[in-house]
Order: structure tokens, then C-alpha cells, then sequence
């Protein structure tokens, strides 16, 4: 007599279970919140996880001072609607040096900003688990990524030491000092999440949609010129219909130029598409393998 | 690209999200040993359903040439491997996983390396499978591998096999070798209680009958692959498996609400249902299954709900809310298969945790019954189960948890094994039946002396008195030895000297009655907390043996342990960390052992320790062995 639940029902089931699981068995849980559609998904699924309660637990966004300014907005309403606390960690040292892309690269850029910032902002507040919306088809490395992955104190990711997932039971436990990241869309697709969005009306960046906004090319990757911060040697920012895969910092994220100014509208031309996801980022060009290095050194 | 074509997805959007939206999903896992071809079939579901992007196929093309066995062409295995190499880096993979998609449905693939460590990794895979791929490569028929992968996947409970009969190509799509192997596997899987089997003629490497069915084997009428894989039904049906669910979280926001939030692992749920919770087994009524979206008229496996019930009976994490009319049963003595996944091998009588369901509890196994050989399946002796080793024990739990067994309910009958020092997980296990049925308790009124104590307690108790010089290191082993217990599962208390001195014996000075007196109170207090089932450490230098056999005697022998923790006056003194040498040499402190008063060494202690000679650890597990040749711990 039942129809049987979907695809989307049994992951939206899965995670909900992993969320409540972490939640019953950590002392200071926290959700990095990135703002991104993957971040809007964990988000939402939090609220549906404890609901009627506000989830327990606060947001925490490890700030660069380099997002767009589209996404300081949407974190700012998402954190009033669902009640929730929002930590905002930039790390000082960066606030000092004035750490940015332009001036220091890429590759320190985000080491300090965010892998630090991170580690920082998790000892300050003595978070021992916190969530993050990695999935697993992103990339090769990710396939075999564990969906609970305990870090020793040093935040480090050790690959020899991660448990074996068997069934929905999950080995939570963590030794003193040790944390844990959790990674509750661990088994969605891309579609998947868009589908959700799309089922569930969640609310995105607009960044997403497509829109005229001002870029200018660099080194064949449109960016976004979004203040004044950026240096324009000479060159004039064009307006042209463009929208973005994924949202980071926006001068490391290249925009892709399209006319779909509806979410099925970008559903549509992300199922036509014919490269990956992640090449619409300026940060993975570092080369293969660089995942590996980073999630070792403690970056998501 | 037969899947790439969805032209709804580029004429009109919405209908093709409606249709994805209703998709089902299943999950599988693939197991062959090296070489069958896994990863090329793998790769090739990937790639035909529209997966692999043209940067990725780009670098498949790329590495087709270079490295490939194809001759140049595109060697799909590229496309999944990578295993390989991080084995090489040292990282321990036992399971990736993969998506892909068709019309009708999504499906996760769990793709395990073969090698050494094939037994964890595919119980691991297996554990969340629906159904299992097993690959067979048709120059070799079934082998002693096709043998392991099927008893494992009956282990874990897959009820659907597809046996994927590869390189089909190799043998000239011969019919005679394909009947032949499935006759073989169908005669061997019966005897292993499989009985769900598909067999399909296959060449992942040439993609016949892989999606499309192939003019080469026109004697083959059965279904492709993937057509099979949509084709399987896993839904739970209503009314197969009684109501289950395992308490994660009480959501309590306010005074008003009061709802028990979980994951329903078997059959549905309404409002207006008769539930019993486990194990109190208190009874009472569903009000309301409440959602973020609002509340539900049903809800069945797979959902995660919050349940609300009429009445306030206490339940918690770790309870089962289940069907009143098929309630779980309990109990806290099992029968079970037991998979080990530790490089330290299982140890009969060692405290471990379970994890079952949502509740953890502490655990011991027997010796196994016997383990079995994954390859021949024959029963054989043992003493214990080491790494990929599988067996059958007992499990005895410390308190009583509600499970079905693991045949007819994999979230309510398996379990994992914990590590109680470590917190790795250390292995899995399947339950089968209960030993000791809980309706079997007949609560007599029965005499609650120290042998019913140490029962509840899961040990033995008892004093162990350590003794030494000041500075000899009494504290640090002594601290030391009770975190090692404690990890063990073992209640302590630490009675320390400098400590009773500010409480229970502050009234008392340094005269030699005063003396005495202390350790008669100590000792007096040591045996108290011995006989309320605890394993005392006491830390006092003691240094006279009279004392010492008064506390002996209180104790009762064989229920005290001396230590001497022993250590030159040279070293302690040059150590003297709180400096009482010092005051003692300058005559500030008068009566201090070793300098104006002597120190009378045990001379049969049930453990010397030369604090020279090791360190507090090697110490402490030192003392954990002596503890349990006397029966203290076990
Ligand atoms: N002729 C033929 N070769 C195959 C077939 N499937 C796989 N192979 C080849 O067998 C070898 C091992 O395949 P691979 O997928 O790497 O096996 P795995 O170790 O099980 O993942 C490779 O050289 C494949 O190209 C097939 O159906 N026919």
C-alpha cells in the first residue's frame, strides 16, 4: 500500500539520521556553513532533523573577507530564519597582513584564510565534531572518504586510522582531544542536491542564477570585479549574462556564461553540461592530488 | 551513449525533474577478485550514464594511451581505479563508493579492493548493499574467490545475487561455458541459503548485455545487467518486518512538546498505534508523527520522524520504540557471528563496547565456537579471531537491549564492536538469537551478597595496595593503572594517601598510634569499597609490613594485590619532586621513611615494580595481567 520512498526520501532520511547521531553523541557540535547550495542543503536538512527545536548547535563561517557580497547577505538572513547562532571567524593574522589573492596567491590565500582559519576557529570554541557538505562524487579521492572522519588534536586527518562504516550504526566515538567532521550529504549527487533544492524551494545565492554582471577575463577564467578591491590593470569590466557553479571567494571563482536565469533553467543546462563541476574553480588548478594534500593538513 | 539521450532533459525540464524526482534507489556492491573486470564495469555504468565529463574523458583518453590496456582504446577501468595507487600512499581504503543514474533509478555502488584485507572491506560494502554483483570470469568458471564473495554476501544478508559471468568475449559467447557456470554456482549457492540469483552472460570490456542486450549472445533471453539492477525491488514491504525504531534523540523544545526522534528501520508507523519501548517495555499510543513538513498520517522504513506519545513514560537514546503486537525481544546473552576487523586480535572476556542500533553497551565474548574458513566454509577450531577472521561467540552484554535477530532485521541485529581504550572499531558482528530470554527472569528474591555485586559489575573486586618509598612513583602507577581499568570497563576508586590525610583522617597526626590508625581506617575503608564491588587502589608507602598484613587480613587473601613500587633512596632523593627529602636532611620533618626511619621492603609483594627498569605503562599493564591471573579483572 505504500508507493515506496524515492531516491531523495532515503538520502534526506540518511542524513537526518547522521545529523541526530552526531548531535546525541558530541559535546559541541558546530556546522561550517560555506553559503554555497551544498551548505543550503545541510542547512535545511539540520532544520527537518530537529524540528520543532532549533537545532542545537551554531553556525560558523570561516570568513576571508573576500566572499561575494551576495553571499555576506544570504548568510545573514539564513542565520535569522532558522534561529540559529552564527559564528563568524576571520582569522587575525590574515585581518593583519591583509592577506589576499592578489598580493599572496592563491594557495596562501586560502591556507591561511581558511585551512588555519578553520583550525583556529574549531580550538577557540573546543567544537569536538562539526559538519561539513563534502560529497563523495565530487571527485576520485573523495569516493572512499568516510562520512564520519575522526582528526587528531592537530586537526590532522590520518589515513591509516579511519573506521570502518558498517550499516547506520556509527562508530562516534572520539579519544581525548580528537574531533570528528561529518559529512551528512556524503552519498548526494550534484543532481541530487539541485533536485532537492528544487523540490524543497531552498533558498540560494542568486550568484546561481544567471544575470548581467560586471567580469573581466583572467587568464581565461571570468571574474567577477564585485568591489573596488580589485585590481583591473587597465582592463574594463564587461557586463555579460553569467552565473556560478560553485561559490568561494570571488576572485578565485570563475563564472560561466549563460542565460539561465531559472533554477530549472541552470538544472537544465548542469544536466547538458559537459565538464565537471569543480572546473568552474580557480582554487583546483594546483594540480591532482591536491585534495589529498589539503585534507591532511586539515582543510575540509 | 544509449542513457545520455534523455531528451526530456533538454525539451522540457520540469516533466524530467518531476519523473527524477520519483526515482528509486539501490544500492549494490561489486565483488570479484583482481582482474575480473570490476573496475571495467564499474567504469563503463559510469561512463554510459553520462558521468564522465569531457575534462574527465579527455584525461580517460589521455590515460587510455599511456597507460592503458586497450591498445588505445578507452579503458574504462582508468575511470574508478586509483585504489591502486592509494594503497601505495599507505592509505587504508576498505570501501569507495560511486553513483550513477538511470531513468528509473540511483544507484550506489560499493566497490571493494581485493587483496589481503578482502574480508572487512566487503562486509563493510556489503553491509549497506541491497543486492551484490558477483563477477565471474567465464575462462575460469566459479573459484574458491566466488566461493568467499558468496558466503559473505549471505553473511550480511544480500537477498539479491546477480552473478555476472564476464570476458564472455574470451570464450566465443559460448552458451555451453555459461550454462555450465551457472549450474555450478546455482548447486553451490543453494547450500549457502542463497536463493535470489540471476545469471547474465557479460563482456564489461565490449559492453554486451551491460546495458544493451547483444545480437553475440542470442541464446541469452534473460535481462541486461542494468535492466536486472532497475528491475530489483527492495522496498520494505508493509507488514514484513514489524514496527522498529531506535531512539536517537528526545526532542524536547518546550514544556509543550515531547517527541522521540530515529530512523524507522522496519515496517510503519501511525498515529493511533499501539507501541511498546524497549527495554522497559512500557506501552503506550502514537499522538503524532511529526515533521518539519508538517504532521504525518504514516510513516515507514527509511523514514526519520519524530514520534510523539500520549502518555509521558520515560523513554531515551538508545531505546527501541516498536509494534506493540511484534515487539523486539531482549535479552543480554546472544549467539552471534562475529567479524573481526582489528589487527590486535579478539580477546574472550575482554570488555569491548557494542554498538546496536542506537544504544551502546559494554560487551564481552566468549571464545569462539568455532571460526569459519571463507573458502571452504568448513568449521574450525579456535581460541580466539584475528584480523578478516569471522566466528561464532557468544556475546554477553551488561545490561539487558531490545534486537531481532539479524535475518529478519540488519538494523536491529548487527552490531559493531568497539575498542574501549582506542575507540576504534574493532570489528562486527550479527546477532542470531538470544541465550537467555529476558521472559526467562524470574526476579528472585535472591541474596544480594559480593558474588551477585561482581556479577552486575561484570569483574571481580578487591584491594590492590601499592607500597614505597616517597618520590618512588606509587602515584603515577598507581593513577596509570586506574585509567587502564577504567578503559577496561573495570569500576576503581584511588584511595590516596596524601588525600585521606585532609579528610577521613585529618584528626590524625604523625605519632606511631596515629600512624597505625591511619592505615587501619585506609584499610578498613579499602575493604568496604572492595566489598560494594569496586577494585581499590591504594597508594600509601606503608612502610612498615605489620600494617601492610593488617590490611592483608581485612582484605581477605586472594582479594589483595601488593605492589612494591620500587626505587633507590639515591634516585628518589634526587628526584624529590615535592622537596620532603630535602626538609627531612634539614631535620624539618622527623619520623620521614628512609632517612630516620626505616622502610621494610615486602618480601613476597604480588608484583615488584623497579620504576628503573620500565615505564608507568608497561608498568600498569604489568599489573593489569597480575590482576587477572587473580581473578580480579577478567
Ligand atoms: N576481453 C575482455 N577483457 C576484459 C573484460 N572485462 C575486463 N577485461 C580486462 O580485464 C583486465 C582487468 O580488468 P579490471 O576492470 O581492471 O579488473 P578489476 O581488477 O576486477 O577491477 C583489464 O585488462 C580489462 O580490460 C571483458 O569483458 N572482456
Amino acid at each position: 500500500m505504500t508507493s515506496g520512498l524515492t531516491h531523495l526520501q532515503r538520502l534526506e532520511a540518511e542524513s537526518i539520521h547522521i545529523l541526530r547521531e552526531t548531535v546525541a553523541e558530541s559535546d559541541r557540535p558546530v556546522m561550517l556553513y560555506s553559503i554555497g547550495k551544498d551548505s543550503a542543503v545541510m542547512l535545511h536538512l539540520a532544520r527537518k532533523a530537529f524540528h520543532p527545536s532549533t537545532p542545537p548547535f551554531p553556525l560558523l563561517h570561516v570568513d576571508t573577507t573576500w566572499k561575494f557580497q551576495a553571499m555576506y547577505e544570504m548568510r545573514e538572513k539564513m542565520a535569522a530564519d532558522s534561529g540559529m547562532e552564527l559564528l563568524v571567524h576571520q582569522n587575525p593574522e590574515c585581518v593583519r597582513l591583509g592577506i589576499n589573492p592578489f598580493d599572496h596567491g592563491s594557495a596562501v590565500h586560502t591556507d591561511m584564510w581558511k585551512t588555519q582559519g578553520l583550525k583556529q576557529a574549531l580550538d577557540h570554541y573546543g567544537f569536538d565534531a562539526a559538519f561539513g557538505g563534502a560529497r563523495r562524487d565530487e571527485e576520485k579521492s573523495r569516493a572512499k572518504e568516510r562520512i564520519f572522519s575522526i582528526r587528531s588534536p592537530q586537526h590532522r586527518w590520518d589515513p591509516k586510522q579511519q573506521r570502518p562504516e558498517l550499516w547506520r550504526t556509527y562508530n562516534v566515538r572520539r579519544n581525548q582531544g580528537e574531533s570528528m567532521r561529518v559529512f551528512p550529504l556524503s552519498n548526494w549527487t550534484e543532481l541530487d542536491v539541485w533536485q532537492y533544492i528544487y523540490r524543497e524551494q531552498i533558498p540560494i545565492v542568486p550568484l546561481y542564477l544567471a544575470a548581467p554582471r560586471p567580469v573581466v577575463e583572467r587568464d581565461g577564467v571570468l571574474i567577477m570585479v564585485d568591489d573596488h578591491r580589485m585590481p583591473l590593470h587597465g582592463q574594463t569590466p564587461e557586463l555579460r549574462s553569467v552565473r556560478f557553479r560553485t561559490l568561494g571567494c570571488y576572485p578565485l571563482t570563475g563564472a560561466v556564461e549563460s542565460t539561465a536565469t531559472s533554477l530549472t533553467g541552470v538544472i537544465q543546462e548542469m544536466l547538458l553540461a559537459t565538464t565537471s563541476e569543480r572546473e568552474g574553480r580557480v582554487i583546483d588548478f594546483d594540480g591532482a592530488g591536491s585534495m589529498e594534500k589539503k585534507k591532511q593538513e586539515g582543510y575540509f | 551513449m544509449a542513457m545520455a539521450q534523455e531528451p526530456l532533459m533538454a525539451t522540457d525540464i520540469e516533466a524530467y525533474l518531476r519523473a527524477h524526482e520519483h526515482k528509486r534507489l539501490l544500492r549494490f556492491i561489486t565483488c570479484g577478485s583482481v582482474d575480473d573486470g570490476k573496475s571495467t564495469l564499474i567504469g563503463r555504468l559510469l561512463y554510459e550514464s553520462h558521468l564522465v565529463f569531457d575534462d574527465h574523458l579527455a584525461a580517460l583518453e589521455e590515460d587510455s594511451r599511456q597507460v592503458g590496456t586497450q591498445g588505445g582504446d578507452l579503458d574504462f577501468a582508468l575511470l574508478v581505479d586509483g585504489l591502486a595507487a592509494e594503497r601505495e600512499q599507505g592509505i587504508t581504503i576498505d570501501v569507495a563508493y560511486r553513483f550513477f543514474a538511470t531513468e528509473k533509478k540511483k544507484f550506489i555502488v560499493a566497490d571493494t579492493p581485493g587483496h589481503e584485507q578482502y574480508t572487512r572491506n566487503m562486509v563493510t560494502g556489503a553491509s549497506t548493499a541491497d543486492a551484490a554483483v558477483i563477477l565471474i570470469d567465464a575462462r575460469k568458471g566459479v573459484l574458491t574467490q566466488t566461493r568467499r564473495h558468496s558466503f559473505l554476501v549471505s553473511l550480511l544478508g544480500i537477498e539479491h545475487v546477480v552473478v555476472a559471468v564476464n570476458k564472455l568475449d574470451l570464450v566465443g559467447y559460448s552458451q555451453q561455458v555459461f550454462d555450465a557456470i551457472e549450474a555450478e554456482y546455482r548447486a553451490f549457492a543453494g547450500e549457502i541459503g542463497l536463493s535470489d540469483i540471476t545469471c547474465i552472460p557479460l563482456s564489461a570490456l565490449r559492453g554486451i548485455n551491460v546495458i544493451e542486450a547483444s545480437p553475440d549472445t542470442p541464446w541469452y533471453h534473460g535481462p541486461t545487467l542494468l535492466a536486472h539492477l532497475e528491475a530489483i525491488d527492495v522496498e520494505d514491504r508493509p507488514g514484513r518486518t514489524p514496527f522498529r525504531m531506535p531512539v536517537q534523540w528526545v526532542n524536547r523544545p518546550d514544556l509543550d512538546f515531547r517527541g522521540f526522534s530515529g530512523l524507522i528501520v522496519g515496517g510503519s508507523v501511525r498515529p493511533g498505534d499501539s507501541v511498546r519501548a524497549l527495554p522497559s517495555g512500557r506501552t503506550s499510543t502514537v499522538s503524532r508523527l511529526s515533521t518539519f513538513d508538517g504532521d504525518l498520517d504514516m510513516a515507514v522504513a527509511g523514514q526519520s520522524v519524530t514520534v510523539v506519545l500520549d502518555d509521558e513514560i520515560d523513554v531515551s537514546r538508545g531505546d527501541v520504540l516498536c509494534s506493540d503486537d511484534q515487539p523486539a525481544e531482549i535479552a543480554d546473552q546472544f549467539e552471534a557471528h562475529l567479524v573481526w576487523m582489528d589487527d590486535h586480535e579478539m580477546l574472550p572476556g575482554r570488555p569491548y563496547l557494542i554498538k546496536l542500533g542506537t544504544s551502546l553497551v559494554g560487551a564481552t565474548f566468549s571464545q569462539p565456537k568455532y571460526k569459519v574458513n571463507v573458502n571452504t566454509m568448513e568449521h574450525l577450531a579456535a581460541r580466539t579471531l584475528e584480523l578478516n577472521e569471522i566466528g561464532v561467540c557468544t556475546v554477553s552484554t551488561d545490561r539487558m537491549v531490545p534486537f531481532d535477530p539479524y535475518v529478519s532485521n540488519r538494523d536491529t541485529g548487527g552490531f559493531v564492536i568497539i575498542d574501549r581504550m582506542t575507540n576504534a572499531t574493532v570489528g562486527a558482528g550479527m546477532l542470531h538469537f538470544s541465550l537467555r530470554r529476558s521472559q526467562n527472569v524470574h526476579w528472585q528474591a535472591l541474596e544480594v551478597d559480593l558474588a551477585a555485586r561482581n556479577t552486575m559489575m561484570g569483574h571481580g573486586s578487591g584491594v590492590v595496595w601499592f607500597t614505597g618509598i616517597s618520590g618512588a612513583g606509587k602515584s603515577t602507577i598507581a593513577n596509570r593503572t586506574e585509567q587502564l581499568l577504567h578503559a577496561h570497563g573495570v569500576h576503581t576508586y584511588l584511595l590516596d594517601g596524601d588525600n585521606v590525610r585532609h579528610g577521613l583522617n585529618r584528626d590524625l597526626g604523625f605519632t606511631e598510634l596515629d600512624r597505625i590508625e591511619n592505615i587501619r581506617r585506609v584499610a578498613e575503608v579499602a575493604r568496604l569499597m572492595a566489598d560494594a564491588g569496586l577494585v581499590v587502589l591504594v597508594s600509601f608507602i606503608s612502610p612498615f609490613r605489620a600494617e601492610r598484613r593488617l590490611a592483608r587480613e581485612l582484605a581477605g587473601e586472594g582479594r589483595f594485590c601488593e605492589v612494591h613500587v620500587d626505587t633507590s633512596l639515591e634516585d628518589a632523593e634526587t628526584r624529590d619532586r615535592k622537596g620532603l627529602y630535602r626538609k627531612a636532611r634539614r631535620g624539618e620533618l622527623a619520623n620521614f621513611t628512609g632517612i630516620d626511619s626505616p622502610y621494610e621492603a615486602p618480601a613476597a609483594p604480588e608484583l615488584h615494580i623497579e620504576t628503573n627498569a620500565c615505564t608507568p605503562e608497561q608498568a600498569a599493564e604489568e599489573l593489569l595481567l597480575q590482576l587477572r591471573r587473580m581473578g580480579m579483572v577478567s
